[in-house]
Parts: C-alpha cells; structure tokens; sequence
C-alpha cells in the first residue's frame, strides 16, 4: 500500500513539477514527511534518490531544445562535493526539528517567489532572476 | 575558460551541493538563480543547464545520505520513475493551463505545507 502511495506521490509530484516548472526536491520532501510519514532527514535522502531520474530525463529533453550547456552544467555538478559533504554533515547533526523549521523557512520563501510570479502574470519578467524552479 | 567563470561555477555548485545535502533541492532555489543572475544565462537555458547539474549533485548527495543509512532506495525509484512520466505529462499540460492560476494554487499548497510542518 506505501509502495502504491509513493508511485502516485511520484506522478502528482511531477506533474507539478513539469507544470511549474519547480523540480523534485520542493515537493517529493514534504511530501514524504507529511503523508508516508518519513522523518525529515529521510525524506531529503529518499527524495535525492527519486530526483536522479527525473533530472536525467529533463536534461534528455531540454537537451533536444537547445537549452542544455552541457559543460557548465557538469562543471558546476563536479565542483559541488565540497559543498554536498557539509550539507549532508550538518543534515546528520542537527536535529530533526530544526531541519523542518528550516526547511518550512524554504517553503515560504519559495511560496513568495510564485506569489509574485502568479500576480505579475503569465508572461511578465520571464527573466526575472528570482522565478522558483527545480 | 577565465579562472573568473570557474570560480563563479565552482560557487553555485558548491552552494547548490550544500543545499541539496541539508534540504534535497538546489536546482531551481539556487543553481537556476545563479546561473541568470551571475553568468547572464537565459531562464531556458539556466534551467536545462541546472538539470545536468542536479543529475551529479543529487546522486552525489543520495551517496552521501545513504553512507548514513538514510536512504529507502526502493521508495526513491517508485517515487522517481512515475514522475518521469508525470514531467512529461506536466510538460505538455503546460500549454493549455494558465501559468498564474497554477503558481498562486501552488504557492498556497506551498505555504500550507509550510504550516503543517512548523505546527
């Protein structure tokens, strides 16, 4: 029955994900915690797992549109085990309450960007630095 | 490639990397930002950009949370492969909702989100 419940968690999430163009992690974390119930740190670890697919596919796709500097963008993943090491470090240090009022922190932040985007309209400030996206 | 341009990639991912250890994102609320912001990237192209980032940056933090044992490998691929699907059907559904009204029902969703996990 968890299994039937992560598969739909998975098409909802990426039907809003393609939607909005607001990848896995915003929505496959809290979603985990909330209705299958995973504490905060393992819903951030299984959510990492269920995000490689979804990006591999979005890059396929995006690639065939042109959009994908494939070099800088490997760059900037090669470059980041630094930075992934210290995340996951603190993510196993602190506690699990002050990573979900953290990231409820985030929620509101990115609830705030669409706010704007959804009452500025469907076409206004497309380069607008601070859209939310995945 | 300028040691300035590195540096600048070199930041994003390493921001992006500790942002998708302590949280599971990174790509839209840091990389996508960075990129149009920093290196003068188009929204399109920020975006595609950072999917080929986020393919590294989140095996790498799978890997990392999953030395700690965090990881459910079997949840995250039947939560991951339906929504390669759902991406697809978002995408092309994405031609016939309006923007706004998806962006203020989910910023809602988001904010009462929010709310069940602070209370």
């Amino acid at each position: 029955m968890e299994y039937v419940a992560a598969a739909l968690l998975g098409f909802a999430g990426g039907t809003v994900g393609g939607l909005l163009g607001v990848g896995g992690g915003i929505l496959f974390v809290p979603a985990l915690a909330i209705f299958l119930d995973e504490p905060q740190i393992r819903a951030v670890a299984t959510s990492l797992v269920a995000i490689v697919p979804v990006a591999i596919a979005g890059t396929w796709r995006q690639r065939a549109y042109g959009n994908v500097r494939l070099r800088d963008g490997l760059i900037v993943g090669a470059l980041s085990p630094l930075g992934v090491a210290a995340g996951v470090l603190v993510a196993n240090a602190v506690s699990q309450r002050a990573l979900e009022v953290s990231f409820a922190a985030l929620l509101l932040f990115v609830a705030a960007q669409l706010l704007r985007r959804g009452l500025r309209g469907p076409d206004g400030g497309s380069t607008d630095p601070a859209r939310a996206r995945p | 490639m300028s040691r300035h341009r590195l540096l600048k990639l070199a930041a994003i991912g390493t921001a992006a990397g500790a942002f998708s250890g302590l949280f599971g994102v990174g790509g839209g609320t840091v990389i996508v930002p960075l990129l149009i912001l920093w290196l003068g990237f188009g929204e399109r192209e920020a975006t595609g950009t950072s999917l080929a980032a986020i393919v590294v940056i989140a095996l790498l933090a799978a890997i990392g949370q999953g030395l700690y044992g965090n990881v459910d490998l079997l949840e995250g691929v039947l939560i991951g492969v339906p929504a390669v699907a759902g991406v697809i059907a978002g995408t092309a559904l994405q031609q016939r909702v309006p923007e706004r009204a998806v962006s203020l029902i989910f910023a809602a969703l988001l904010a009462a989100i929010a709310v069940e996990l602070l209370v």
